[in-house]
């Protein structure tokens, strides 16, 4: 069996290198988040996931959430509020929130790695506070300030959990076609009616009360996405003193069956069956979508770091498999006894492929959480617009390359067990199930590349992706005067990668208006050639580190040495995929679009 | 009444040590350091202590490298009030330690010293005896079950024929064992809090200690490795084996 360790030193690395802690915690927002203390949330965090969360993932998946018809509530799996409550103990559910509100005002570098835990130590768990997390936001980010004072600091506590009520049957990925309805009442406060389906924890038994913020249209609104309003309607309306007063008027009729993430409830929300549930707008009418998608970019990168988790769970039970399963011999010594399965070539490299992508995948996810926080708080505009500009362009490519890859990861991860992977009870199927949920829900793989080649490239002429272009040939640059053999070769191969992206880029730019299908027809396999490129170059940030470390003699040299063979692997196997993606984004999209509708 | 709780920071327990390769000692380099978990005990029952009214303050206290800051703020974060740390990069051995505490102890004037009963790199089991000693006080160790009203404790210790219960007169020593209590995790905000809390730094020279260590470390080994058993053909045979081969009867 094998117990979720935290990769505490992987992690302090990227704090040294990627997203320097030590830098951020200069800046006037963070001063609290200095070195030390980060070491000491981190350790916190992780002792939290390894003895609450990761002894109840398991249990929680086979037990699964119930709905019970009679009351219209939820029972979640055993341990799974005593749990929620020592997170809410432990300042959890607070840490990325400001401390106006009794949040600690942590940098998003240190909330991804918290979270990434969370997600890794058990997904249907993490699922409510990154939700709530994003709900904040939005009350935070455009709400009155009564709204705020009602309801913010009781998220913050986590005494409240918020959720995102986005999905109507008929509305999925095109949220032009919501039909609930809010009504005005002369109070200021609105009715609103309508169906909500995929609720994640729209209705639980942790929290005293569940704050819905709920996509909706007013009765004179214009049609499709101009005219979606954002409203708050909790579960219990809240009293002038804070207190909880009536039930309101919404309740969840059902909860789905689902393939995987059984521990955390997805509900079906009936709004307004007895005469209206009442709501509070969020700002302004008919801008509920603008809104929605900030605390979407949030939940979007949560759900890229649910891909970064899940895959880390997976290569540490895989890992643990491999050293402990004697079978066959070693094929360089085959007169030999049989040995370990990692001794076997074939199984190196695909641990090797689970360990490469994830590590990647996390330095650029820290990477743009660093950028995220010098952009909410350097004091120079110009730094704070062009970070920004890098988190936009970075989270649809986080958001897609890390969920797509941990499907292979935890696909590995089953490999690897061989028979025994395919059995329930060896724990390596979940990751599987639970990580197949990532690509689709908040916004689709197809959804992430097509919001990449068109708003975050085609719509501003390709600029922050020039620029980026231009940072990571700086940093090739530096690259190149390294004589490490394992670096040398990776310099290579990330010009390479770069050259492939230019490519790709020129010729999105140069198509998107007169052959746009032709575009779209490549706009996955552009978001794997940045995923890859751009996770290779943070890898070889942190593995140029490495090498001054070991130049300069410090004690952990395996540890370094192990992050200088995986950058190699890396180079070698990974960033050839990008390229041939380049190929397909330029040359493919005839194939594809070739074939008569009917005859599919 | 203040509680006076000394913790030390070694090797955490889930990391597997490996002797140096000289047989100096131990490879700490780059391992993972964390308190002693019986010191987390301490900690721990001199928190409840003062949330039960009983003590007024707790103040931990660690010998040694710069870096047992981490560890006293660790304590912090726990619930002590504040800390002191004794800095050296010296060896510090139990009597050593002994006696830097009694220094701190003059100075403080604790109604209790708690401390872990030993600590999980050299399992000396000494300092606490150590201590009662150089402060002619008395000492309850092993304690799974403390209980303090006026100027008496009433102290539970687990000894090898089960429960002992003994009485004692404050001021006095406590050292823990396992079941004591279960340490509360470390809360965030309180993490952020212990960061504020005062942490005093001495010398043992500004407390008039020696701390020259008495003991030399010859050498240090891996047990040796388990052999293969063997099957004897009957009694006499195992016989024979013990005391001519094992030499142990």
């Amino acid at each position: 069996m094998s117990t979720y360790q935290a990769p505490l030193k992987e992690m302090h690395l990227l704090l040294e290198t990627v997203a320097p802690i030590s830098e951020i915690c200069k800046l006037p927002h963070f001063a609290d988040a200095t070195p030390d203390t980060v070491a000491a949330i981190l350790e916190a965090s992780a002792q939290f996931a390894t003895e609450v969360l990761d002894p109840l993932n398991w249990s929680g998946d086979q037990e699964g959430a119930r709905h019970n018809p009679a009351d219209n509530s939820v029972t979640t799996p055993k341990g799974f509020k005593a749990a929620y409550a020592g997170y809410r103990e432990m300042g959890g559910t607070g840490m990325p929130m400001p401390t106006d509100f009794g949040g600690m005002g942590m940098p998003r570098s240190v909330v991804t790695l918290t979270d990434e835990m969370l997600h890794s130590a058990n997904m249907g768990f993490g699922l409510l506070p990154m939700l709530t997390q994003g709900a904040i936001e939005a009350i935070l980010l455009a709400g009155s300030d009564e709204l705020k004072a009602t309801f913010a600091e009781k998220m913050v506590s986590g005494e409240w959990s918020g959720t995102m009520n986005l999905t109507e049957p008929q509305a999925g990925s095109d949220l032009s076609l919501v039909k609930t309805r809010a009504e005005p009442q002369a109070d200021g406060s609105y009715k609103v009616f309508g169906t909500k389906i995929y609720i994640t924890y729209g209705e639980h038994d942790w929290a005293e009360n569940i704050v819905h913020l709920v996509l909706a249209r007013l009765p004179d609104a214009p049609p499709g996405v101009k005219g979606i309003s954002l409203l708050v309607v909790p579960k219990f309306l809240v009293n002038k003193d804070g207190s909880l007063g009536a039930r309101n008027d919404v309740k969840c009729i059902s909860i789905e069956h689902k393939m995987g993430i059984h521990a955390s409830p997805t509900a079906v929300m009936q709004f307004g069956d007895a005469g209206g549930a009442t709501g509070y707008i969020v700002g302004e009418p008919n801008r509920g979508l603008e809104y929605m998608f900030i605390m979407m970019n949030l939940a979007r990168f949560g759900v890229g770091l649910q891909g970064v988790g899940i895959s880390e769970r997976a290569y540490q039970r895989a890992v643990a498999f491999a050293r402990d399963r004697v079978q066959s011999r070693d094929v360089g010594a085959p007169r030999q006894p049989s040995v370990s399965i990692i001794h076997h070539p074939d199984v190196r490299r695909m641990l090797l492929r689970m360990r490469a992508q994830t590590e990647a995948a996390r330095a650029l996810a820290m990477a743009t959480a660093y950028a995220f926080d010098l952009a909410a708080a350097h004091p120079d505009a110009a730094v704070r617009a062009s970070n920004a500009a890098f988190v936009d362009l970075m989270i649809p490519i986080h958001k897609g390359w890390a969920t797509e890859m941990a499907q292979e990861t935890t696909y590995q991860g089953i490999q690897i067990h061989g028979g025994m992977g395919f059995i329930e009870e060896t724990g390596a199927a979940q990751y599987y199930r639970d990580a197949r949920i990532t690509t689709i829900y908040e916004g689709t793989t197809a959804i992430q590349a097509n919001d990449l080649i068109g708003r975050k490239m085609a719509r501003e002429n390709g600029v922050t992706a020039k620029a980026l272009i231009a940072t990571m040939r700086e940093f090739a640059v530096e690259l190149a005067t390294s004589q490490h053999p394992h670096l040398k070769a990776t310099h290579a191969r990330l010009i390479a990668g770069i050259e492939a992206v230019e490519r790709a880029v020129e010729f999105n730019l140069a198509n998107f208006n007169s052959d746009i299908r032709a575009c779209f027809a490549g706009s996955v396999p552009m978001l794997k050639l940045f995923g890859i490129v751009c996770g290779g170059w943070q890898l070889a940030r942190v593995a140029l580190e490495a090498e001054k470390r070991l130049n300069a003699g410090h004690a952990d040299a395996a540890f370094y040495e192990a992050k200088l063979a995986t950058m190699r692997f890396f180079a070698d196997t990974m960033i050839p995929e990008a390229i041939a993606a380049a190929d397909t984004i330029v040359n493919g999209a005839e194939g594809t679009m070739a074939m008569a509708e009917a005859a599919f | 009444m203040k509680i006076l709780v000394p913790v030390k920071r070694v090797v955490d327990y889930n990391v597997k040590v490996r002797v140096k390769a000289d047989s100096s000692g131990v490879d700490i380099a780059n391992v993972k350091m964390s308190m002693n978990p019986f010191c987390e005990i301490a900690i721990e029952e001199a928190v409840r202590l003062r949330e039960k009214g009983v003590a007024t303050e707790v103040i931990a206290v660690s010998a040694g490298l710069l870096q047992c800051q981490e560890t006293l703020r660790n304590a912090m974060a726990i619930g002590a009030d504040r800390a002191i740390l004794i800095e050296t990069d010296v060896e510090l051995q139990p009597l050593a330690v002994a006696k830097l505490l009694k220094a701190i102890v003059d100075k403080e004037q604790p109604g209790l010293v708690i401390l872990g009963k030993q600590a999980i790199d050299d399992d000396a089991n000494q300092t606490g005896q150590m201590l009662s000693a150089l402060l002619g006080w008395g000492q309850a160790t092993f304690a799974s079950k403390v209980e303090v009203s006026g100027d008496t404790a009433t102290v539970t210790r687990e000894v090898d024929g089960g429960l002992e219960t003994i009485s004692l007169k404050l001021p006095a020593i406590i050292t823990t064992d396992l079941r004591l209590n279960e340490p509360r995790y470390a809360t965030l905000p309180n993490i952020m809090k212990a960061k504020k809390k005062q942490l005093d730094n001495v010398k043992p020279a500004d407390l008039g200690v020696d701390v020259t260590p008495r003991l030399t470390t010859l050498k240090v080994e891996e047990p040796p490795k388990r052999r293969g058993g063997v099957k004897v053909a009957d009694v006499a045979a195992l016989m024979d084996k013990l005391k001519n081969e094992a030499k142990v009867i």
